[in-house]
């Protein structure tokens, strides 16, 4: 029996590179205002299922993301990197989810992929909540190892795992199914391989099909692995009272700006009135508490 | 019932300073609310441990004491939480935003299917009315956190969802002694009927823990200071705003060289890397090396001499004067602002 891993991957914006236009009047994110790229703790998740892949027979790699079409970009530059197939839940319907809703929707894929190994990035650059692992795991329930640093050891149904703490390490074992969170201590993910760039340079998700001029049906009947399966709330059977923003208890209730480009410096004087408004002012702005 | 609840993380028989910084919090949000707080503390051998916890105003301690509780264990914890919180009806809880907290407290959250707001910096009561229904509401929980990569400043609220489930990361919140001689009760939490098997499915084989040392790093306030402090004394300032900030002090090269402070403290190239939300650069000229290490702090005062001082450039706020002057001021200032 062939021993299944599904990584977990989103798509990004770029928060290196935030214009203008990132932020919706609704406080949600513009994230067609950004460069997209693939989650960095994401791609050490990868990683770790490559390496397992290198030392253990029959492993299957299924990558999973969430989000608009367009994030099969980064289901297949994980194919080149050596993810075996790839799955896309989109649905306009997902829109403005929180992590507990967007849990809920990756729990019901993974459900349906019945991996035994399920392995993400410790949190994404945008949110940085570190949440969405712990949750599908809840939901999913099945135990969690996070922060792990490496795997050490693998069998068919147990794995011995390094976890990076704050102010040490921990080496745990745990069962399977089970998933795990890699922190960013862990390896780098090794670079596209140039087969696998042939290979699924033409993969493609069914909406991205009907966008192609070329006819792709030939190619698509010879070459199956080309396929990326698009998932839907209909496809997941999905509740949608769960989803999107009636299924996410967080609201956001307003955005401040942090401006960033630095205005001319405030000069002030050691006076006490200078000093006093200064104290007032970085407690009223919460810098400090 | 509706009250505040803080898990009180422990380590080697100690409550975790973050823990003790949200027990302060958690006081004054009960304060504000006419509600209990109520702390949260699972572990093993935790005899005495309440000692540590009461002076901060605790109301009543949940106790899960076993063998089987300590180091922490994502599935017990979470499963001990759970009931406790479908029992008590939380209004509000808060978890230290370390490896423990932000491995716990998803967990809890996705379990009861309530809200959570990671690494908040500041949380505070406020009304808010739904756009829509027009429903209104009191006293919501506004958590307050960066987010975008530190690029905006979100205020989310959980309207509807309880409790209102928030973590805050360690030397964001003052840690401050309620009244040292308040005195709670104690609740012990039957153990044996929630504790089974599969709850046991991760297990510990090594484990290495370092004592806690400084750590400017991960600190979100840091007060740092150059050769133009002058002194060991005039550091000693430094130290004292930073305790009252809940920062650490920070330092640049040439006062580690003069012997000021020790190199565990020096920002910069071949010191430490930061970006705290406020740096405040004392007696700092700001060579290149230096602002390497702390220029993407969301903030900088300077407090220099000399107004061409390079690191004014990249400052927010510039003070020109004396160091031993403006700090004890900004101490006196903070002190009578501060709520």
């Amino acid at each position: 029996m062939s021993f299944r891993i599904v990584v977990l991957a989103k798509q990004v914006p770029d928060t290196r590179n935030v214009g203008k236009d990132a932020m919706k009047a609704d406080g949600t994110v513009n994230r067609s205002a950004l460069p997209a790229i693939f989650n960095p703790e994401d791609l050490h998740a990868l990683e770790q299922a490559l390496r397992i892949k290198d030392r253990k027979d029959d492993v299957e790699i299924i990558i999973l993301t969430m989000g608009p079409p367009r994030a099969a970009e980064i289901i297949r530059e994980a194919m080149y990197r050596g993810a075996d197939s790839g799955y896309l839940i989109t649905d306009r319907k997902f829109a403005g989810s929180d992590t507990l809703a967007t849990s809920y929707a990756i729990s019901l894929a993974v459900k349906k992929l019945q991996p035994h190994l399920v392995i993400a990035g410790r949190q994404a650059i945008d949110g940085d909540t570190a949440q969405v692992g712990p949750q599908v795991a809840e939901k999913l329930n099945i135990p969690q190892v996070t922060y792990c640093e490496e795997v050490l050891e693998i069998n068919q149904d147990e794995l011995i795992i390094k976890r990076r703490l704050e102010r040490g390490v921990e080496v745990v074992k745990g069962k399977t199914p089970l998933l795990i969170t890699v922190h960013s201590s862990a390896p780098a993910c090794r670079p596209r391989h140039a087969k696998l760039l042939m290979k699924f340079k033409h993969a493609r998700t069914v909406s991205e099909l009907q966008e192609e001029t070329k006819d792709y049906t030939e190619m698509m009947t010879n070459k199956p692995y080309l396929r990326i399966e698009e998932w839907s709330v209909a496809d997941l059977d999905a509740d949608v009272q769960y989803l999107g923003l009636s299924g996410s208890p967080t609201k956001v209730k307003k955005i401040e700006n942090v401006v960033l480009a630095r205005k001319d410096s405030v000069e002030l004087t050691p006076s006490d009135k200078d000093i006093d408004f200064l104290m007032k002012e970085l407690i009223d702005s919460h810098v400090i508490g | 019932m509706n009250n505040i609840f803080v898990y009180c993380e422990i380590e080697d028989g100690h409550v975790a300073e973050v823990s003790l910084e949200l027990l302060t919090k958690g006081r004054k949000l009960a304060n504000e609310i006419d509600r209990k707080l109520e702390a949260i503390v699972i572990g093993h051998n935790l005899k005495g441990i309440e000692k540590q916890i009461f002076p901060y105003g605790v109301d009543v301690i949940h106790m899960a004491d076993n063998s089987r509780l300590y180091p922490y264990l994502t599935l017990p914890h979470t499963e001990i939480i759970v009931n406790l919180f479908k029992q008590e009806q939380p209004e509000i809880a808060l978890f230290g935003a370390t490896s423990v907290g932000r491995d716990l407290a998803p967990r809890v959250a996705s379990s009861l299917k309530c809200g959570l707001t990671a690494d908040c910096t500041s949380l505070v009561f406020g009304d808010h009315t739904e756009n829509k229904t027009g429903k209104e509401y009191k006293n919501l929980l506004y958590q307050i956190r960066p987010a975008f990569g530190g690029n905006i400043i979100a205020t989310i609220i959980n309207p509807d969802t309880r409790p209102q489930m928030a973590t805050v990361r360690e030397g964001v919140m003052k840690k401050e002694i309620f009244n040292a001689t308040y005195h709670g009760e104690i609740k012990q939490i039957n153990v044996d009927t929630i504790l089974n098997e599969s709850l046991m499915a991760v297990e510990i084989i090594e484990r290495h823990i370092e004592k806690q040392k400084v750590n400017i790093k991960n600190s979100q306030i840091i007060v740092s200071g150059g050769y133009g402090v002058g002194s060991k004394d005039n550091f000693d300032l430094l130290f004292e705003l930073a305790d009252l900030l809940g920062g650490e002090v920070g330092a640049s090269r040439a006062a580690v060289d003069a012997g000021f402070v020790d190199h565990a403290r020096q920002v910069g190239q071949t010191g430490i890397t930061v970006r705290p939300k406020l740096y405040i650069a004392c007696g700092i000229s700001g060579a290149v090396q230096h602002t390497a290490g702390m220029n993407e702090s969301a903030k900088i005062i300077s407090i220099n001499n000399d107004p061409k001082a390079p690191i004014n450039q990249i400052a927010d706020y510039v003070i020109i004067g004396n160091v031993e002057d403006i700090i004890p001021k900004m101490i006196k200032f903070y002190k009578q602002n501060s709520k």
